[in-house]
C-alpha cells in the first residue's frame, strides 16, 4: 500500500490529521482523543494491517508532551508513525494494549518516565523505578540532586 | 487476532468448588538473585499446586537511566554507554547508534568499514549464542555444555581483545566507520577460528540437541503462536521460532548485508525447542557470512572524514539492527545541537519478556526455566 492510500484511511477516520513526509516514514499527527478509534482502523482491516507496534516513545517538548507510535505491517512491510500531542499538566491518552499486547509494558514504562496516564490500562503501575519514586524523571524539568545523571 | 491470555482454573477449585477465588494460591518470588535469571530479574509467580497462574516480572534492579544520561552526552560519547545495555551484543548496539547518527548526518561509510562491521557483528552473534547455549543447558541441569561453549567463545574474545582492546564492552564502532584499523593478525585469527568452530560444532548437537531428556523438556513447552509473537512485539529468534519472518538483516539490510548470501532461519513449532533450533542454525549462517567476507575486506579508509564535533540536523532518526536477541531500535530526536534532545532504545529483550506471562500460564513451574532460557534474556538490555 502506498503513502497516499494510508493517508486516505487516516483522513477517513480522523479528518483533522496532519501529515509530514520529510522524515524516513510517513508521520501523522492526530488529536489524542481520536487515537483509539484510529488504532483499530489501522490494525484490523486487511487492506492496511498494521499488526506490529514496534516502538512507543514520549517526548517532552517543554510546552507539551508528544506520544510517538511506530507501526509496521508484517504482511505489506509499510511503516507509519503516529503522533499525539498531550497537555503537559494533565497528559491523558487511551491505552492500545488490547489492540497490540506489547503496548502494556511500553505504556507502563512511558507512564513512569513521563507521567502519561493511559486510560483503561489494566495494570498501570511503576515498572522499572521503585514504588516510592517521586517525579517523572525523563521530563526536561526533572532535577534530582542526589542521583545526578547529568554531566 | 491474538489469543486471550487464559485464566487458569486451579486445582483446589476443582476439589472444593465453593472455595473463594484465589484459595490455595501460593505466591513465590524467583529472583532477583536467582541463578536461572542470569541477572537481576525478579519474577513474582502465582502458583496453584504446580500450575502457574500468573508470572509478573518486576524490573529495574539494574536500571541506570541510560536514555536520560544520553541526553547530556554528545553524539560521539553516547555510543560508549550503549555497550553496557546488551553487553553480549556490544558491537551490534554500537552499530545501531552509529547507523542512526550516520543517517542524520548522511555520512557515506567506506566499504572497508562496512565489511569489518559486519564481520564483527557476526562474531558477536556467535559469541552471544554460544553463551546462551551453555547457560541454557546449565539451567536445565547439564553443566558440561557450559565449558564446551566457553572454549570456543574464548577464541572470539581473544580476537576482539587484539583488535578492539576489550573483551566485552568494545566501543569500536563510531559514527563514520570504526575507531581503529584491524589488528594485523585479525584475518588469520578469524580463519583459524572458523576451522576450529567447524570441527567442534557437531559436538553441540551430539551433546545437547539430540539428547532425549533435553528434547522432552523443551518440546511443547512455552508455546507462542505467530499472531501472539507479533502482538507482543517479539523479534529475533523468539519470533522466528514461531515462524514470523522478522530478520532486519534481510528485511531492511544495512551496511553490506544485502551483498552476502545467508538464509533467514525460520522454525514453525513455536515452542522452546523451535527457538533453540533457530539459534543453533543461526550459528551456521553467521559462519557462512564471515567466510564470504573475511578474504574480501577491501583496502581503503576505515573511517569517513567527519567533523570533530558532530551536530545532527533538526529532525527524527530511527535505525534498526538485528542483535543476537532481536530488533534493536535507536530513535534520536534532534534539535540541531551537539547532544540528542531525546533518545529511545527499543530493546529486544523488553518486548520478548512481556510475552513470558502469556507463554507460562497453565504450564508447570518446572518448565518456566526452559521457557526463560530460550527467550535469551539479558537484564541490562531490558532495564537500560
Amino acid at each position: 500500500m502506498d503513502t497516499e492510500a494510508i493517508k486516505t484511511i487516516i483522513t477517513g477516520t480522523v479528518p483533522e490529521a496532519t501529515f509530514d513526509e520529510t522524515g524516513e516514514w510517513l508521520t501523522a499527527t492526530i488529536p489524542a482523543m481520536e487515537w483509539k478509534k484510529l488504532a483499530s482502523q489501522l490494525r484490523y482491516p486487511a487492506s492496511c494491517h498494521f499488526d506490529f507496534l514496534f516502538c512507543i516513545t514520549c517526548i517532552d517538548w517543554k510546552t507539551h508532551l508528544a506520544m510517538v507510535y511506530h507501526l509496521t505491517s508484517t504482511t505489506f512491510r509499510h511503516n507509519l508513525v503516529i503522533k499525539c500531542n498531550l497537555d503537559r499538566s494533565n497528559p491523558e491518552i487511551e491505552t492500545v494494549c488490547n489492540i497490540w499486547r506489547t503496548a502494556e509494558f511500553h505504556e507502563r514504562e512511558q507512564y513512569e518516565l513521563f507521567g502519561v496516564k493511559f486510560l483503561n490500562h489494566p495494570d498501570l503501575r511503576r515498572l522499572i523505578l521503585t514504588d516510592d519514586f517521586e517525579g517523572w524523571p525523563l521530563r526536561k524539568d526533572f532535577e534530582d540532586p542526589v542521583n545526578m545523571i547529568k554531566l | 487476532m491474538f489469543r486471550q491470555t487464559e485464566i487458569v482454573k486451579h486445582e483446589t477449585t476443582i476439589l472444593s468448588p465453593n472455595a473463594p477465588e484465589g484459595f490455595g494460591d501460593l505466591i513465590i518470588n524467583v529472583g532477583p538473585q536467582h541463578p536461572a535469571t542470569h541477572g537481576v530479574l525478579h519474577l513474582v509467580i502465582t502458583l496453584n499446586g504446580e500450575t502457574i497462574k500468573k508470572v509478573e516480572p518486576h524490573l529495574g534492579y539494574i536500571h541506570r537511566s541510560i536514555e536520560k544520561m544520553c541526553e547530556s552526552l554528545t553524539y560521539r560519547q553516547f555510543i560508549y554507554v550503549t555497550s553496557r545495555m546488551d553487553y553480549l551484543s556490544a558491537h551490534i548496539n554500537n552499530h545501531a547508534c552509529a547507523l542512526c547518527v550516520e543517517k542524520g548526518l548522511q555520512i557515506e561509510v567506506p566499504e572497508r568499514a562496512q565489511v569489518i562491521r559486519v564481520i564483527l557483528d557476526e562474531l558477536t552473534r556467535i559469541a552471544s549464542h554460544e553463551l546462551w547455549w551453555g547457560a541454557m543447558a546449565m539451567d536445565l541441569g547439564a553443566f558440561t555444555p557450559f565449558f564446551h561453549a566457553f572454549r570456543e567463545r574464548e577464541t572470539i574474545n581473544d580476537i576482539m581483545e587484539a583488535t578492539c582492546g576489550a573483551r566485552l564492552t568494545m566501543n569500536f564502532m563510531v559514527p563514520g566507520g570504526i575507531a581503529a584499523d584491524l589488528h594485523p593478525t585479525f584475518q588469520q585469527k578469524v580463519k583459524e577460528f572458523i576451522v576450529l568452530f567447524k570441527s567442534k560444532i557437531h559436538e553441540y548437537d551430539q551433546l545437547v540437541t539430540g539428547n532425549i531428556i533435553f528434547q522432552n523438556r523443551m518440546k511443547n513447552v512455552g508455546y507462542l503462536s505467530p499472531e501472539d509473537a507479533i502482538s507482543y512485539g517479539c523479534t529475533g529468534p523468539t519470533a522466528r521460532g514461531s515462524g514470523v519472518s522478522c530478520d532486519i538483516r534481510k528485511l531492511y539490510p544495512y551496511d553490506v548485508y544485502n551483498k552476502v548470501a545467508f538464509d533467514e532461519i525460520l522454525e514453525t513449532g513455536g515452542d522452546s525447542f523451535s527457538r533453540y533450533l533457530v539459534r543453533m542454525r543461526e550459528l551456521h549462517q553467521s559462519i557462512r557470512i564471515i567466510e564470504q567476507l573475511i578474504d574480501n575486506i577491501p583496502e581503503g579508509d576505515f573511517q569517513a572524514k567527519t567533523k570533530a564535533v558532530l551536530k545532527l540536523p533538526k529532525g527524527e532518526f530511527y535505525s534498526r539492527v538485528e542483535t543476537a536477541r532481536g530488533e534493536l531500535g535507536v530513535f534520536i530526536v534532534s534539535e540541531g545541537g551537539t547532544t540528542p534532545y531525546r533518545i529511545k532504545f527499543r530493546s529486544p529483550g523488553f518486548s520478548n519478556l512481556s510475552a513470558l506471562d502469556h507463554m507460562a500460564r497453565g504450564s508447570k513451574i518446572g518448565d518456566l526455566v526452559a521457557m526463560m532460557g530460550t527467550l535469551d534474556l539479558v537484564i541490562p538490555d531490558i532495564d537500560r
